[in-house]
């Protein structure tokens, strides 16, 4: 089981990841930045973006996807995401009260580049929940091995 | 609604199943049955925001959870009868069914008008007050924002608690211990 784990999956595996990887990635990236116009947000996107990482580790191992995003990475960008929506909040300070929307007058309704603060808020809770997320499921992984090369 | 009430039915069975199965493996997949089903009733009324989110949350949860359990002996002891925990649920849900009678003896309001009248000041409002088209967005990161600040604290915490309880570095191994010890 080990080393099974240590080479990721089989190779039919591998070659569906390879192609489907990358278009997971997109779609999470479609559904935060769509955020304020579609169904969906941060939130979803972050989880689907943290999905994609989640599809690299299990299909090739853990080596493949450290390399593209380690376990002390994800607590800096989770951090990051944490701090620029504080940061966009209290911003809004200065125009007029906690999360007051400044950008507001930009951009028409319905547009990529429109309502303000809020893409950029979605933007900000996507890496927070990405990133928290990936490091929960690399934590729980790193644990169980620990465990299992201790038996 | 037919379809509804398919779906809810779905759910339960997948709820007892997941109780009642002995391999670990069979009950993290009846616990994904639940899942799914639920997200199709969210879509089913009309609310793709929260279906997106239910679905994306509970294939991480049950990858999470297959990985958990996948490799793992965990011996499964049958617990005796608890006759003080289902009397108390008995005497819970029987108020529990008095409170509901009581409170809707008078009659619900039709599905989608509500009983309060804010929820309609978002919907006339939102795209002119926000520019966002997406009402639940604009609900959610403006008018409420504060509420998603604690959220994502919420969150933030349980990463934290997360990555502090489960750290190694600094973590000592048991025969380290065992030496120190002696």
């Amino acid at each position: 089981m080990s080393k099974e784990h240590e080479h990721g999956m089989t190779v039919i595996v591998k070659t569906v990841t390879r192609l489907t990887v990358g278009l997971i990635f997109l779609y999470g990236i479609y559904i935060i930045l769509h955020g304020h116009l579609t169904p969906g947000g941060g939130f979803a996107g972050g989880v689907i973006i943290a999905l994609s990482f989640m599809n690299l580790d299990l299909a090739f191992g853990g080596s493949v996807s450290a390399k593209v995003f380690s376990k002390g990475s994800t607590g800096v960008v989770e951090a990051l995401g944490a701090v620029m929506f504080l940061a966009l909040a209290l911003i809004g300070l200065r125009y007029g009260g906690f999360f007051d929307n400044f950008l507001h007058p930009d951009g028409d309704p319905g547009q990529l580049v429109s309502a303000g603060i809020i893409p950029l808020e979605n933007i900000a809770i996507s890496l927070k929940v990405g990133a928290g997320l990936f490091g929960i499921f690399l934590t729980l992984i790193v644990l169980q091995k620990f465990e299992s090369e201790k038996k | 609604m037919i379809e509804l009430y398919v779906l809810l039915g779905l759910m339960i069975a997948g709820a007892i199943i997941a109780i009642e199965v002995k391999n670990l493996l069979s009950a993290v997949v009846a616990v994904g049955i639940v899942g799914l089903g639920l997200s199709v009733i969210f879509l089913l009324l009309k609310a793709p925001d929260v279906a997106i989110t239910q679905i994306v949350v509970e294939i991480a949860a049950v990858i999470l959870l297959i990985r958990a359990t996948l490799h793992r002996e965990i011996a499964l002891k049958s617990c005796g009868s608890r006759p003080f925990g289902a009397l108390m649920g008995i005497i819970f849900l029987g108020l529990a069914v008095i409170a509901a009678f009581a409170t809707f003896s008078s009659g619900l309001s039709p599905f989608g008008e509500p009983l309060m009248t804010v929820s309609s000041f978002y919907p006339m409002n939102a795209i002119s007050g926000t520019g966002a088209t997406n009402v639940v967005t604009s609900v959610i990161l403006d008018y409420r924002a504060y509420d998603t600040l604690g959220e994502a604290t919420v969150l933030f915490t349980a990463v934290i608690g997360v990555l502090t309880v489960m750290r190694s570095v600094g973590k000592k191994k048991e025969e380290d211990l065992q030496e120190n010890n002696e």
